[in-house]
């Protein structure tokens, strides 16, 4: 452009224009922004949603129980003790009759009440049993890696019971925890199947469209016309009752995972389609990247945190969904322990009338529940953090 | 400034607008006063994040809220009743913004077209329903048939073909540009006495853009009534206002005649956006660009808001002292320690 | 001014880009949107070729073609590399690339054009990366390089675009445009979503990059005024056909197409502001899935007789080096700036 020859400002000059006088000494909490990636962005949103902190604190320590069961539980879930069928929660006390501070409980006598024929449970104050931590118990193999017999908590030479015990006279809290174990982690290997499936079906089905695209989305759209609990209960019924505790357990993913992945996979290529419209995606192929670059560099990224998101709230709908099959006996079955099994114990009115405390895995299922879906909602604000 | 022969229409003074967001807080706009006469217009250049739609926002009291608020000023709205005679002054920042009051000053005594008329009109009802509705709203002795009638007759005004056929469309059947001239219908439906037109251009391409903006000019001068309009293009403010109000980071940095802003320019803002636009006519020549770029609007400056991109910035005096808008001339305001 | 004699470093003959779409709600049948429909163009080295028209004119498609972000429908792309001349119209797999690497792109949405979960080193460090032309070491240096050139600072490298604004963000798109060291660089409306006084520090700088590096320059914009400040010759589009080319003043004061006069009339000037009404072309663009058989003009045009209707005017030579596509372009004595 020679007519501009005249006039020309070397690019360079420029550049010391550029930098206007309020920015060259910045706080150090705006540089922090500048330098923080997408991943700090979110994090920093999250923190400010307290509720959805608090939660993921707590979510946290209930996987941890759960996974550490054996050793954060007193017994073993399949131990019974003897004459302490349907027993209420142990209370602990912390002052000794005697006056000094000692937690402690009392050991539990069962008499048939004669005039209701019920058995009834009355506390032997005569000698106090303290609580110890870090005590010996049965052995268990921590983690399934080695044997050991110390355990968080214990009493000796009586029973404790923290939600009381259920009708073939086991610990209700024991079994809480071993439940947990099932109930927790088919949530999560139950999600993974369906993230497989929906972030694969969904994203062959946004990135290729045509046929493909069409025959896929037309299967979700056969899938989510299905009922959901008939067909597991369908499902459920047509598996042996005789198979072991595992195959069952991945039997019953498989079947809850059959209709998770379509909501996943309508999220996923709806992304994709929007993604491949930005300019960058655009940009990267007028770089010269190549088909697998674009997915992966600039597409994925782009919506892992709205799957995250996603993933986040299908765990608690998968938790109950184990609950329910189990609950009506078509998912896991006794002897495998799960919050839904336990529940079957608390089927009838009767039961729940006289122990209303077998009802105390369904707080956990509830509580499990809310808490994920508030972490989610803090998850769903903060996942846009150029969203004002 | 002939101003002073027209009666006011409305008088914004000191008008403060803030954001309270978690960042921060945006004085979106911070101190801005003026008039707007009967049947003369008055144009409105900033650059983004300059105040000058959160300003006419604040006149119609539809500014966001939360997070945004009028904290300080008022805006005294003259209504005059139909066939003159003084009827009442109102402070429209004391009215709720939901109130029946202020919603009978919106679209009867001020209209406004937005700069993407798809947002402003509903994709449900047809054109001429919505048009028909503001009649509806605003006059309760007028009957449906009257509304159509009348709602046909305007949409003739604006130049929609076939009103009678059109009438009966739906948004997302016209184009942009008659898009634009619906909106116009409706805002002008109940012959407000102030328009107020927020970029209604920018989303127009350039051949369109002139056919709005010579209707808009066209149907001022036949409905007499007084335009507020509000750009970044300067060379469309130009055409359309007789003063005009430069405005940056929620100040009003220079106001005049529209001919005294394009030929005697004072603010060195002013000055420099002129140098800055590529001109479509005369001598061409290297662009002098403003430096830097607009500072964070959380910030707070003791001084001058343009101090950190000014070439005629005086260190010590002008980022310590905060300047005024002094009259210099008559009817030419400045903000700038330069004429103090 | 450039050369003229001079063979030209891109040729486009005769070039169409349709899109299939499906039209009608109860009988789908296909209907094709002619975007851009029979364009021929040159461009010399080290020239800027400013394209103009509205919305829907093909600017932008075409621009897509010429950088092979779009694959034409039929027609030749033709560049000439180092006294070769380079089929760009039928390239795939490793040619392509290679081509990727003498023409580039930059866009018009800053904020858009530049992935949120990059930082500017890898953004701008991209082109070099998927090309295998630098990588490590190498690759930093020459980024900060080109980063440096179009305006930004060292520490900014391992900024998230969102730390930037438009203008910066807008620099970032030119440096991995500029990264790789094009020949031919196609501007796709680059200022028009920047604010007024950010505008200028990119025009000035893409004009010093062009200087610097000898760049050719396609440049898009619907804006008159930025299109006169940037180009040599100015090619106007509309509804997908070049209506008229010819050198930047030229056609500014002596407009040799009605479409040309009725856009220049439209542009606003500061100068008109006292004056009444102007001339203001009528209408709206046709629709591009049912285009009139003649001129594509002719229900806006105020100058059109019968022929136009009946005759398509085909894209002609007009003086020493200008071109328009109107049949009546001698007759006419249009209106200019």
């Amino acid at each position: 452009m020679s007519v501009y020859n005249d006039a020309s400002v070397s690019v360079d000059s420029d550049v010391a224009e550029q930098i206007p006088a309020a920015e060259q000494d910045k706080p150090s909490v705006e540089e922090r922004y500048y330098y923080a990636s997408q991943r700090q962005l979110i994090w920093w949103r999250f923190t400010r949603h307290k509720a959805a902190v608090v939660s993921s604190v707590l979510l946290i320590i209930l996987y941890l129980c759960a996974l550490f069961a054996d050793f954060v539980s007193p017994y073993a879930m399949h131990t019974r003790f003897e004459g302490q069928q349907g027993a209420p929660p142990t209370v602990i006390r912390f002052i000794r009759p005697d006056g000094g501070f000692q937690p402690h409980v009392f050991a539990m006598q069962r008499e048939m009440n004669p005039a209701t024929f019920r058995w009834t449970f009355t506390e032997d104050t005569s000698q106090v049993h303290p609580i110890r931590f870090f005590v010996r118990g049965e052995e268990y193999k921590f983690l399934g890696l080695f044997r050991t017999s110390i355990r968080l908590f214990g009493v000796e030479d009586a029973p404790i019971f923290l939600f009381g015990t259920d009708r073939l006279s086991r610990d209700l809290f024991t079994r809480t925890l071993a439940g947990a174990r099932i109930s927790l982690s088919i949530g999560l290997v139950g999600v993974l199947l369906s993230f497989v499936l929906g972030v694969g079906l969904g994203g062959v089905s946004g990135y290729f469209g045509g046929l493909i695209d069409d025959a896929i989305q037309r299967l979700i759209d056969f899938l989510l016309a299905i009922p959901g609990l008939p067909l597991w209960m369908t499902l459920a019924a047509a598996l042996p009752r005789d198979w072991p505790t595992l195959r069952m357990y991945f039997a019953i993913t498989v079947i809850l995972s059959v209709l998770g992945w379509c909501g996943l996979a309508r999220v996923v290529r709806g992304k994709i389609l929007q993604l491949r419209e930005e300019d960058y995606t655009l940009a990267a192929q007028g770089a010269g990247a190549s088909d697998w670059r674009i997915i992966t560099r600039h597409l994925l990224p782009g919506f892992t945190s709205h799957l995250i998101v996603s993933i986040t709230f299908s765990i608690p709908a998968m938790i109950l969904s184990e609950t329910a099959l189990s609950f009506i006996g078509l998912g896991m079955q006794p002897p495998a322990v799960s919050w839904g099994t336990l529940l079957q114990d608390a089927q009838n009115l009767t039961a729940v009338a006289h122990e209303p405390w077998l009802l105390i895995p369904a707080i956990f299922v509830i509580t499990t529940v809310i808490l994920f879906n508030f972490v989610g909602d803090g998850l769903r604000d903060a996942a846009d953090p150029y969203a004002r | 400034m002939a101003a002073s022969e027209n009666s006011v229409l409305v008088e914004v003074q000191d008008l403060k607008t803030y954001f309270f967001l978690h960042e921060g807080t945006v004085k979106a706009v911070d101190g801005v006063s003026f008039s707007i006469y009967e049947g003369r217009s008055l144009g409105v250049i900033g650059e983004s994040g300059c105040g000058k739609s959160v300003t006419a926002q604040s006149m119609m009291r539809i500014v966001p809220s939360p997070p945004g608020r009028e904290v300080d000023g008022k805006i005294e709205m003259y209504l005059w009743e139909n066939g003159g005679g003084f009827a009442e002054v109102v402070d429209v920042l004391q009215l709720k913004p939901s109130g029946a009051k202020i919603r009978s000053i919106r679209g009867k005594q001020i209209g406004m077209i937005f700069q993407e008329p798809m947002t402003a009109l509903s994709p449900l009802h047809t054109v001429g329903n919505q048009i028909a509705e503001a009649v509806l709203i605003h006059e309760q002795d007028a009957s449906k048939h009257q509304a159509r009638e009348r709602a046909i007759d305007m949409l003739g005004r604006v130049g929609i073909p076939q009103p009678h056929r059109l009438v009966d469309a739906y948004p997302h059947q016209l184009s942009g540009g008659m898009r634009q001239r619906a909106l116009i219908a409706m805002a002008l439906i109940c012959g407000p006495s102030l328009l107020i037109a927020d970029e209604p251009t920018t989303a127009l391409d350039v051949t369109i853009e002139a056919q709005i903006l010579e209707l808009i000019k066209e149907l001022q001068t036949s409905l007499g009534m007084a335009l507020m309009y509000i750009s970044h293009d300067l060379a469309v403010v130009g055409e359309m206002s007789d003063e005009i109000m430069v405005m940056y980071l929620g100040h009003v940095m220079e106001h005049a005649s529209t001919d005294d802003i394009f030929d005697n320019p004072l603010h060195p803002y002013t000055l420099a956006l002129w140098r800055s636009v590529p001109s479509i006519e005369g001598k061409l020549e290297r662009l002098i660009p403003i430096s830097g770029s607009l500072p964070s609007p959380f910030a707070s400056q003791p001084g001058c808001r343009f101090f950190s991109r000014c070439d005629r910035r005086m260190p010590g005096v002008c980022d310590a002292t905060p300047p005024s808008l002094k009259e210099v001339a008559p009817g030419h305001k400045v903000r700038c320690l330069l004429y103090e | 001014m450039t050369n003229q004699t001079q063979l030209p470093l891109l040729e486009v003959q005769e070039l169409r880009k349709w899109f299939q779409m499906s039209k009608g709600l109860l009988q789908r049948q296909a209907v094709f949107v002619k975007a851009v429909d029979d364009v021929s163009i040159h461009v010399q080295a080290g020239e800027t070729l400013g394209i103009v028209g509205e919305s829907g004119s093909g600017k932008t498609t075409l621009g897509r073609c010429i950088s092979r972000l779009y694959q034409p429908t039929s027609g030749q792309i033709t560049m000439r590399v180092n006294g070769e001349v380079l089929d760009v119209s039928a390239l795939s797999g490793k040619e392509l690339s290679a081509f990727r690497k003498r023409a580039q792109m930059i866009f018009q949405d800053p904020y858009s054009s530049l992935n949120p979960r990059m930082t500017v080193l890898e953004t701008v460090g991209e082109p070099l990366l998927v090309n295998h032309l630098a990588k490590g070491k190498e690759l930093e240096e020459r980024v900060t390089e080109i980063v440096v050139q179009v305006g930004l600072r060292v520490e900014h490298l391992r900024r998230y675009p969102h730390s930037f604004s438009g203008g910066q963000r807008q620099r970032i798109g030119i440096a991995r445009a500029m990264v790789v060291n094009p020949q031919l660089v196609v501007a796709d409306e680059p200022v028009s979503a920047l604010d007024v006084s950010i505008q200028a520090q990119i025009l000035n700088l893409l004009q010093d990059l062009q200087e610097r590096y000898d760049l050719t320059y396609l440049f898009i914009s619907h804006a008159m005024n930025v299109v006169r400040y940037v180009s040599d010759r100015i090619a106007v589009m509309y509804a997908g056909k070049l209506v008229e080319l010819g050198p930047t003043q030229e056609l500014l004061s002596n407009p040799k197409h009605p479409y040309s006069e009725a856009l220049l009339a439209s542009v606003p000037k500061p100068s008109q502001r006292k004056r009444g009404m102007r001339l203001v072309s009528p209408g709206e663009p046709p629709d591009l899935t049912n285009l009139p058989t003649g001129c594509v003009f002719v229900p806006r045009c105020k100058y059109a007789v019968d022929q136009c209707t009946e005759q398509f005017p085909e894209l002609r030579k007009i003086g020493t080096n200008a071109y328009v596509s109107c049949h009546l372009a001698e007759s006419l004595a249009l209106q200019g700036i």
